[in-house]
């Protein structure tokens, strides 16, 4: 993107003013060298956000933004229901609540270093990766819906986590307003024994080491030290929010011109929040929100399963778990008044500063941790949300690093077999089902996402806490 | 004029999108260019040369106009590939009006021989297109998430 499509703000901050339909104005964060790395298309797309009903604010792009489907990836935007406020199924995306958790083991690395070879295989083993792998569940039609009303507190329910668990992840693991009958028999069927699968794509599962500290403080109170062991999880709603999303994208294409909203791209189709396709959607969302936190809340119990197998001492405790494509309601300040919005992120993460009483207490003084999922060669950060990120983003950072290069290229590029044994070179053990699929996720195919951090940083929307490498990853 | 049916070669491609990739089939009729993008599609997935064509599954769909019949077949049968955990090589489409009745044919995913790169998510409206390029062929396109 040619920066002076953009007015600049400050080192890390860019302006699009209104014009045309725009509502309001668009802001950007990311460095100069950022954004004209990114694509014109997320110019017109934040544009086009600019333009819907009842936006609040501004339209927001993180400093990882690139080309999506109406919305940018990363991309964040606030609707009061109010001023006509819309929920968009775009705006969301497909993988409904893709997100990242983080857990602690109680290692350091030396523990790891040893065993890594077994504990690769036995993760592989128990985690079911790529395309075509099942779950170990497979669920009847009530046993659908609980999971789609209790999310990770159901998993709980059959045994999967323990209480404490809950406390360390978004709305204590299961999102109220959740309407399974809003969910269609083919998202269902998709699902029905997809449970505890990672799925394919950019999702993963990485055994990672702590490389840096960048603020000791907030380090502490997350229970993170030099050389400990953590493992990350990155992956979301599977099937079930695939399908919500197709379906209700293709029902809001249809009925946005019978709301009289004027869209300038299909894929930004929308419906009032006060309506009955938009209160569908959000039954149906919430619901996908409650899948993807089950389905993570599944793997770290087969996870902690492979980890008893091959390092018995390890003990694995939940450290956060974000979401980063969803709209969830929340309170906010503007214009001197805290309104009820509804906030969507899409490839954006809920970032709330210090004190926010949505954080669990033991996190509250800090802030909410904010994790950052990297690539399998390069790094993975962990982040705290800041108090300032509330008026610049409605608490919002960014979600990972970014493709910086499609798939095909990289294929051409890059041999999987070949990536594999270079990544052993360096001491990184991948485990896939594809040698392809790990050459279309070659880290050379993202954008550095240490300036990705570093923009989010000094753009004020999150602090480093720490840096972490991986030394184990699964790659689906 | 010979008759476009056998000038035009009927194939596929894939083109570029940022994180996602987008499927194009091209032939002399509609119906062939539908054919081929949902051969696109397996391409995004697996070599199709791989596949064998052991079973048929029948889909039927329905839209108001032929871009978004488009999208419903492709979301079509990626809800079948996914459930049934298949992956298909050869295509049959027969489209009347606003409705299509396809069939496709394939075998049981089998991650040692296949190989499958990604799942896809779901079919999209970006760069969607269903027309005639300057040649008179038929062209069938749109993104993929993956």
């Amino acid at each position: 993107m040619e920066t002076t499509l953009l007015t600049r703000v400050s080192e890390f901050e860019w302006r699009i003013e209104p014009h045309d339909k725009m509502r309001v104005p668009a802001v950007l964060y990311a460095s100069e060298n950022l954004i004209r790395d990114m694509d014109t298309k997320v110019y017109e797309q934040i544009v086009n956000v600019a333009t819907l009903p009842g936006i609040q604010k501004a339209a927001y792009a993180m400093p990882d933004a690139h080309w999506g489907y109406g919305f940018p990836i990363g991309g964040v935007a606030a609707f009061d229901p109010e001023q006509g406020g819309v929920v968009s199924a775009g705006g969301v995306g497909f993988d409904i609540s893709c997100g990242v958790r983080t857990l602690l083991t109680g290692l350091k690395s030396g523990d790891v270093t040893i065993v890594k070879q077994t504990l690769a295989d036995a993760l592989y083993r128990h985690i079911p990766a790529g395309v075509g792998s099942r779950g170990l569940l497979d669920l009847t039609d009530s046993q659908l819906d609980e999971m789609l009303e209790g999310g990770a507190q159901w998993a709980l329910s059959i045994g999967c986590g323990v209480e404490a668990d809950l406390d360390r992840i978004e709305e204590r693991g299961r999102m109220a307003g959740a309407q399974p009958a809003a969910v269609s028999d083919f998202a269902k069927n998709r699902q029905r024994r997809e449970m505890g699968t990672l799925g394919s794509g950019n999702h993963y599962l990485e055994v990672q080491r702590v490389v840096s500290i960048f603020d000791e403080l907030s380090a502490q109170a997350f229970g993170i030290h030099l050389d400990d062991i953590v493992v990350s999880i990155h992956c979301g709603s599977r099937g079930l929010g695939h399908q919500i999303g197709t379906e209700f994208l293709r029902d809001m294409v249809t009925e946005t011109a019978h709301y009289g909203i004027d869209l300038p791209d299909r894929e930004l189709a929308c419906a009032p929040i006060e309506s009955p396709l938009g209160e569908r959607y959000l039954g149906a969302m919430r619901s996908a929100i409650n899948c993807a936190l089950a389905n993570r809340q599944i793997i770290t119990h087969l996870v902690r399963r492979a980890f008893a197998e091959v390092i018995p001492k390890a003990e694995l405790s939940v450290l956060y778990d974000v979401s980063h494509n969803t709209c969830k309601v929340e309170e906010h300040e503007v214009d001197g008044h805290i309104k009820r919005l509804f906030i969507h992120r899409k490839g954006a993460t809920r970032a709330f500063g210090p004190n926010h009483p949505a954080i669990p207490e033991a996190l509250r003084p800090v802030g909410q941790p904010v994790l950052i999922g990297g690539t399998m060669g390069t790094a993975s950060y962990i982040l705290v949300g800041t108090a300032e990120s509330e008026k610049r983003s409605f608490s919002s950072s960014c979600h990972g690093a970014g493709r910086q290069m499609s798939r095909h290229q990289a294929t051409k590029l890059w041999r999987g077999r070949q990536l594999i044994d270079d990544l052993a070179g360096q001491g990184i053990l991948i485990r896939s089902p594809s040698s392809r699929g790990v050459a279309e996720e070659a880290p050379g195919a993202y954008k550095d996402v240490r300036a990705v951090v570093e923009a989010a940083e000094k753009a004020g929307l999150s602090r480093r806490v720490a840096r972490l490498e991986p030394m184990v990853c699964i790659k689906g | 004029m010979g008759d476009l049916t056998q000038e035009c070669a009927s194939r596929w491609e894939h083109f570029a999108h940022g994180a996602d990739i987008g499927v194009r089939g091209i032939g002399a009729t509609k119906e062939i260019a539908f054919e081929q993008a949902a051969l696109s599609l397996t391409a995004v997935v697996t070599d199709p040369a791989r596949v064998v064509a052991r079973r048929k599954v029948d889909v039927q769909c329905e839209a108001e106009n032929r871009e978004t019949l488009l999208v419903d077949w492709l979301n079509a049968l990626i809800y079948e590939m996914a459930v049934r955990r298949m992956i298909f090589r050869r295509f049959e489409v027969h489209i009347e009006g606003d409705r299509l009745q396809g069939s496709a044919w394939g075998e049981d995913i089998d991650v040692a021989r296949h190989e499958p790169a990604v799942e896809v998510k779901g079919a999209t409206y970006t760069s969607l297109r269903v027309g005639r390029n300057e040649a008179g062929e038929w062209i069938a396109q749109c993104v993929v998430d993956v």
